[in-house]
């Protein structure tokens, strides 16, 4: 298991834009730097990168949910 | 001389004490938005105050130095690392020639500073060195930093060993808290609002959002109610619009009457909403180091109390120098 962490304060969001499907499911595989959800801050958009591969166990946070530095975003089973 | 940049970070701008003389044209002071913080970083490497440094916003600026420097971090609680060895924050510190130095999460606090002996030597600009990204003025080129840019770094003009401190006493240091009270100035234009709308602004609890950067900080809670009005000739027609006006630095304004928002230094100058209130500037430091979810009271003080209060915060100020 590896937990994806905010490194920055904001709004979390599982999707690119209102209206997109979310970047990824519980259940999808992911791989090494791929994009699981956007930190809003200062009216920037930064994505959240998975560091590892593997299988998206849960989401910690909700979309729109407020995060701070170093709260789990996701949890990972690593392949 | 020189610095640079390995990585950005999310908005690292040069900045110095302030841009002053050109707000009736429009231009803000700009400035470190922590001005305490800035100050003590150029403190502990033998600047002057005037000297620039990097204020870094959320995330910090990785770099490269190309001889021997010294610098200080201050402000904002991250993790530092030279050359891959940790380092203490408000301390002054050595990297040797060739050195990385390289910045771990933040973990209070939204802004901090790096100062290096000698100061960021970009050009003045209007008296300056403070970026001000939206006229693409000042600083470096007019915007914040990205990966690959040079930073001059000043001539040597003081002896290292005529430092002030070494480092900040702990007692020294601001605290960096997700609770903050706020001491408000109120006017011009809080008869604009109905008792209620008072009451909630100044006794009620707020909260900063995510929408909140060098031009102004916004804030959710409970929301205001204006009193009934007949739209004067030259105002909007929300009831927070005013016949347009000049903005002080630290003034809130509650657009629709639902989030209040605060102008810090790099504002605009004037424009139509009613400012309700000011944060009194002893206490605009302590609204750069809020970070979203911050807790916020805003405290009613009279004049008196502020003049008081701004008295009290030169005074430390003056002691980091002493």
């Amino acid at each position: 298991m590896a937990d994806i962490i905010s490194t920055l304060p904001g709004i979390f969001y599982r999707k690119p834009a209102p209206g997109k499907d979310d970047f990824v499911s519980v259940g999808d595989a992911v791989e090494v730097g791929q994009t699981v959800g956007i930190v809003e801050i200062m009216k920037q958009f930064s994505e959240v990168k998975a560091d590892v591969a593997g299988t998206v166990r849960e989401f910690k946070v909700d979309n729109e949910g407020m995060v701070n530095p170093g709260d789990v975003i996701a949890v990972i089973d690593e392949a | 001389m020189s610095i640079e940049v390995l990585t950005p970070g999310l908005s690292t701008t040069v900045q110095d004490q302030g841009r002053f003389g050109y707000y009736n044209v429009g231009l803000p002071q700009g400035g470190s938005l922590d001005a305490y913080s800035s100050q003590a970083a150029n403190m502990l490497v033998a600047n002057t105050v005037d000297e620039a440094v990097l204020e870094c916003a959320y995330m910090g600026s990785n770099l490269s130095f190309d001889a021997e420097s010294v610098i200080a971090v201050t402000g904002a609680e991250v993790s530092i690392t030279i050359n891959g060895e940790s380092a203490p924050m408000w301390e002054t510190l050595t990297v040797p020639s060739g050195g990385t130095v390289e910045f771990g999460m933040m973990t209070q606090g939204a802004r901090f500073y790096i100062a290096v002996h000698g100061g960021i030597d970009v050009p003045v600009v209007l008296g300056s060195r403070s970026t001000y990204p939206l006229g693409r003025l000042g600083g470096f080129d007019g915007r914040k930093l990205e990966a690959g840019d040079v930073l001059p770094v000043g001539p040597a003009t003081a002896d290292l060993n005529a430092v002030p401190q070494k480092s900040v006493p702990v007692e020294a240091r601001p605290e960096f808290s997700k609770q903050q009270e706020l001491r408000v100035l109120m006017g011009l234009y809080d008869f604009r609002l109905t008792d209620k709308g008072k009451r909630n602004l100044v006794e009620e609890e707020w909260s900063l959002t995510p929408v909140a950067d060098r031009a102004g900080l916004r804030y959710k809670g409970p929301g205001v109610e204006w009193r009934e009005r007949e739209q004067p000739f030259g105002a909007g027609s929300d009831p927070s619009n005013i016949v347009d006006a000049g903005y002080s630095v630290g003034s809130i304004q509650i657009p629709g009457g639902t989030q209040p928002i605060i102008l810090h230094r790099d504002a605009v100058s004037g424009g139509g909403y009613a400012m309700v209130g000011t944060v009194i500037s002893a206490d605009m430091d302590v609204v750069a180091r809020a970070t979203p979810g911050t807790v916020t009271r805003f405290v009613e003080v009279t004049m008196d109390e502020a003049l008081a209060a701004r008295k009290v915060y030169k005074e430390a100020l003056a002691s980091l120098w002493a």
